[in-house]
């Protein structure tokens, strides 16, 4: 009797689940038709020939979601763009998107998913460097071209015995050369005595504080403080009141802007006044927000474009992924957008799907015009192009110097 | 002579699974895909049934199994990237590392009762992961890349050892007397049960196989990083093994089986998938308060049974 | 006078601690749950005081009342619909049931509003004070201030009300209470509410401080809260404030040595210390276990 009631009970529990499952499946699937990102693995692969399919292997949920799901939003304008103009050859794109939810287990899993069940084209790799190594290898094996808008660490393209990754590529600098850049520019201002004050969690944070340090060095100038803190901390004010009092004429502070921006807030409140410098991953409307415009000035950063450059194909950028989104892009929308591109013309110039040819082609890109800057590939698979130095000035973003590789 | 008899019972068993799905493997039916939703089905049933051990049999609420895990991980990766051992020698390295970090912590904190002796484990678990984080030999934040030598063999041993062992240990003399601290600790003391031994052995068992799961994770996913092993990880190891019913061994790997699928069923669904994966959790818990498989009143033959049905 | 600078960092850290801890401690002293959905109950404070500020152009007591109020009702739903059933089940269900909410609240925010960051505006003028060399912000006070007056507001409930009366005598004996003619669903419920509004305005005056809000802000505070709350001694009220602003200080003091990266870690070091020592808490009563 009992086990029959217990029976009825577990029935009904997955029937209200199952329920609810299909209403929200349906009404994400929905939207997403209306979008043309995602189509999930309904449709069957036979039609291959007509949609070119690339996968979005991304963090939408867990700890680093704003940064993956800010490059979903780049791709999906893109790909709305190319499939307007007529797609790529006639073939519209069909962006698969996956979530990986900012775990490297799940960032394999998904690209196992999209290179063997929705056997895609192309592969959008992680945001950050860690889950981008976690595909590397599925991406070699399945001879799918992978790029990568943000997984900035050198380790990501070649590997520790200096052989690379062959499908693996990058839209964003590597780590090193922002870190030059940096130093370079805090000689320039005249700081001798410089503090270095870097995301500890980020791969990419500590990347660019250490080219910072050496570059730093060389150029006769002294790490007076080396201070650390963990993505997601919002109260900094301990360690910079320690900073102030070793007194650095200079600090630089790679990170995202969402620590950064609660960084330079603080620091000001607490009287630092010297230049304070940080890389692409401030590029964010949020930064002005979060510190302020007062913080804000005689601060700088490195990044591959202005949003401000009155440029024509800039601000059409801008104004489309505002008319989309209803937001100002940061650094890693213009990334995510330019991605899809960079495969887009890797795909035209193969004249095939074939992950081969595409793979070819995307290591011969030489001159591409992007939104994040002209580049070329080089040998190790990153993208060669110079960085801009901004200043910000009363929150906005004043062209500084342009430092070319 | 039952015993024995469900012992040898559930090694064919055992067998007969391995060899069907082996079949499949050579045979080109199951692809990578499949293959590695059945590496990481074992690596959550092993990670499943060594928290059992501690809080279905020993009645011991912790709530930082990651930590161990990330041990496992991390000693066995150092094992096979910087000195060269082979992956069963650094599995087994990181598991007794694992058991060793699991006595130190259980025999300070297993003195301390119910959501104390929670926010302990869990307080040790982030000590731990932490310390990974600031180690530059290991990589810090940026993690270990690590070779992927992992094959369903190796999962599919582990699940099956670590099943025969805490089966065994739960029918043993050793067993008895955990049960019987789950079941009033008071009235173990009185009976002259040495209730913080049987404790510690059950949480150094528990890290034990848990280091064997990080070991076979860190050699299936490429890199470890840190982050991977947060207390959220540890949520939801304790998630299996509570879903699947506190006490019930054969719960657990259900459990573990049932929520491997469904989340690897719900990446079809990115933007819906949490928050599908979460109304799925609270509706079971709330029909099925005593989890999927209930109370612990299941013979140990029912049990293998009961298993054998819902793996295939 | 750095040090005395890096005090106040402390307790404008501890104090937020503090509010959110609260929350747990009354909710765990009066049906024995790790509520973990509580931290989700603060981020939805906090971006209801911020859809308040910035849509609506509320004020700052406004916007906090209104996040108290909302965050209220949402604390009172979460109770009846998810908890209620399961008040006699074993607690580990309910715990498991709370991760649940916990991560249902989260990503239902982020499929409406994305995962995005959002910046706190303005609205009290941030001025800073310096006393005896250290620069003392306005909003550290009023950080302080609002804090205390809550927690006199909670004392005073909780000691000088009937329902208050109603609410310890539920946590010190549910049955009993209940034959006493006490309503213990609608205590329980007045508790979730009462824990949640102070999350709701830990939220706001979060968001005003540190600015940047995003939906995954209440899971590393809701699990220092909770540290916190065994710090002091579970179920204890003294014990939250204090066990909060003791973790505040105590996390400021291990940067300012410059290890701000083994703060996390020397926080549950010290917890897991004063556990050992003294198994329940700072504020702890040492309840006898009854054979």
């Amino acid at each position: 009797m009992t086990e029959k009631k217990t029976l009825k009970r577990f029935a009904s529990v997955f029937l209200a689940s199952s329920l609810i499952v299909g209403a929200l499946a349906g009404c994400s699937s929905s939207e997403e038709e209306k979008t043309s990102s995602s189509g999930g693995s309904s449709s069957s692969d036979g039609d291959s020939s007509e949609v070119i399919k690339i996968g979005a292997n991304l963090e939408l949920s867990g700890s680093v979601a704003s940064y993956g799901s800010s490059i979903g939003k780049g791709a999906e304008l893109a790909v709305e763009e190319i499939n307007a103009a007529g797609g790529i050859d006639g073939k519209q794109i069909e962006l698969v998107k996956v979530d990986n939810k900012s775990e490297n287990s799940e960032a394999t899993n998904a690209a196992i998913k999209l290179a063997t069940q929705d056997k895609v084209t192309a592969m959008i790799a992680p945001a950050t460097s860690g889950n981008v190594i976690a595909t590397a290898q599925i991406a070699n094996q399945y001879k799918i071209p992978t790029v990568t808008a943000s997984g900035t660490a050198p380790n990501v393209t070649e590997n520790e015995d200096g052989s690379i990754n062959d499908y693996v590529f990058r839209t964003c600098f590597i780590d090193p050369f922002q870190g030059i850049v940096a130093a370079n520019f805090a000689t320039e201002l005249g700081a001798k005595n410089v503090a270095i004050y870097a995301d500890n969690s980020s791969d990419y944070a500590k990347g660019l504080a250490a080219s910072f340090k050496q570059q730093i060095e060389a150029n006769g100038g002294k790490v007076v403080a080396e201070e650390a803190y963990v993505a997601k901390d919002v109260d900094f004010k301990s360690t910079l009141t320690n900073l102030k009092s070793k007194n650095p004429e200079f600090i630089f502070i790679p990170g995202y802007y969402e620590e950064v921006g609660l960084i330079v807030k603080q620091a000001r409140e607490l009287g630092i006044d010297v230049p304070l410098m940080g890389a692409d991953g401030w590029d964010s409307p949020t930064l002005v927000e979060l510190a302020g415009k007062d913080a804000l000035n005689n601060t700088f950063i490195t990044n591959h474009y202005s949003s401000q450059d009155p440029d024509k194909t800039i601000q059409g950028f801008v104004e489309a992924f505002q008319g989309k989104f209803n937001e100002a892009p940061n650094a890693f929308h213009a990334l995510g957008y330019d991605t899809v591109y960079f495969i887009a013309d890797a795909i035209k110039r193969a004249g095939s799907t074939d992950g081969e040819a595409i793979q070819k082609a995307l290591a011969e890109t030489t001159d591409l015009s992007l939104i994040t800057g002209t580049f070329s590939v080089d040998e190790k698979h990153n993208p060669v192009k110079s960085a801009t130095v901004l200043e910000y000035v009363d929150g906005n973003q004043k062209f500084n110097s342009k430092v070319n590789p | 002579m039952k015993k024995s008899k469900a012992f040898w019972g559930f090694l064919v068993l055992a067998l007969v699974i391995y060899a069907v799905v082996q079949g499949m493997i050579s045979g080109g039916m199951l692809d990578l895909y499949y293959q590695n939703i059945l590496i990481q089905m074992c690596i959550n049933i092993m990670l499943a049934v060594s928290l059992h051990i501690v809080i279905g049999i020993t009645g011991q609420f912790s709530i930082g199994h990651a930590g161990f895990m990330a041990v496992g991980a991390y000693i066995s990766a150092i094992a096979t990237m910087k000195l060269g051992l082979p992956l069963i020698v650094a599995i087994i390295l990181g598991a007794v590392i694992s058991a060793l970090a699991g006595l130190l912590v259980g025999i300070p904190t297993l003195r301390l009762k119910g959501d104390y002796l929670a926010i302990a484990t869990l307080g040790f678990a982030e000590i731990i992961r932490i310390m990974f984080l600031n180690v530059e030999y290991v990589g810090g934040a940026a993690g270990m890349v690590v070779t992927n030598l992992t094959t369903w063999t190796y999962a599919f041993v582990g699940v099956v050892i670590t099943i025969l062992v805490i089966a065994n240990f739960t029918n043993s003399r050793h067993g008895r007397g955990c049960i019987s601290i789950r079941e009033d600790e008071i009235a173990a003391d009185a009976m002259g049960i040495n209730t913080t031994y049987y404790k510690v052995v059950a949480f150094t068992i528990g890290s034990f196989f848990a280091g064997v799961a990080g070991a076979i994770y860190a050699h299936n996913f490429f890199i470890i990083q840190p982050t991977t092993f947060n207390f959220l990880k540890s949520f939801d190891i304790l998630i299996y093994v509570v879903l699947g019913g506190l006490g019930s061994l054969s719960g657990s790997v259900i459990a573990a089986i049932f929520l491997t699928l469904v989340s690897a069923y719900l990446a079809n669904f990115p933007e819906t998938r949490m928050i599908i994966y979460s109304v799925v959790l609270i509706i079971v818990m709330l029909y099925r308060p005593t989890g999927l498989m209930g109370t612990k009143e299941i013979t140990s033959l029912f049990k293998f049974g009961k298993k054998g049905g819902s793996k295939v | 006078m750095e040090w005395l600078q890096q005090l106040v960092n402390g307790i404008s850290l501890g104090s937020i601690y503090a509010l959110i801890a609260l929350g747990y401690t009354m909710v765990y002293g009066i049906i024995k749950l790790i509520n973990f959905a509580h931290g989700d109950v603060f981020m939805l404070g906090a971006f209801i005081g911020f859809y308040a500020i910035a849509r609506w152009d509320l004020g700052f007591i406004p916007a906090l009342i209104i996040s108290m109020l909302l965050c209220a009702i949402i604390g009172v739903i979460i109770e009846r619909v998810a908890y209620k059933r399961l008040r006699n089940a074993t607690r580990i269900a309910a715990l498991i049931t709370a991760i649940g909410v916990s991560l249902l609240i989260e990503y239902t925010v982020i499929f409406f509003r994305g995962a995005s960051p959002e910046a706190y505006p303005e609205v009290l003028a941030n001025k800073s004070i310096s006393i005896l060399g250290a620069s003392i912000s306005t909003q550290s006070i009023m950080i302080l201030a609002v804090t205390i007056v809550l927690m006199i507001l909670l004392q005073f409930i909780v000691h000088k009300t009937k329902i208050g009366k109603a609410m310890r005598a539920v946590s010190h004996d549910a049955d009993a209470a209940r034959l006493m003619g006490i309503n213990v669903d609608n205590t329980i419920s007045a508790t979730f509410a009462i824990g949640s509004a102070l999350a709701g305005a830990a939220g706001v005056i979060f968001g005003i401080y540190y600015t940047r809000i995003d939906p995954l802000m209440g899971v590393l505070p809701g699990l220092k809260a909770f540290v916190a709350a065994v710090l002091g001694g579970i179920g204890s009220i003294p014990g939250a404030m204090v066990g909060g602003l003791v973790l505040g200080v105590v996390e400021t003091i291990v940067s300012a040595i410059g290890y701000s990266l083994w703060r996390d870690a020397a926080a549950f070091v010290i917890l897991i210390l004063i556990l050992i020592l003294k198994p329940s808490g700072i504020f702890g009563k040492n309840a006898r276990e009854k054979v």
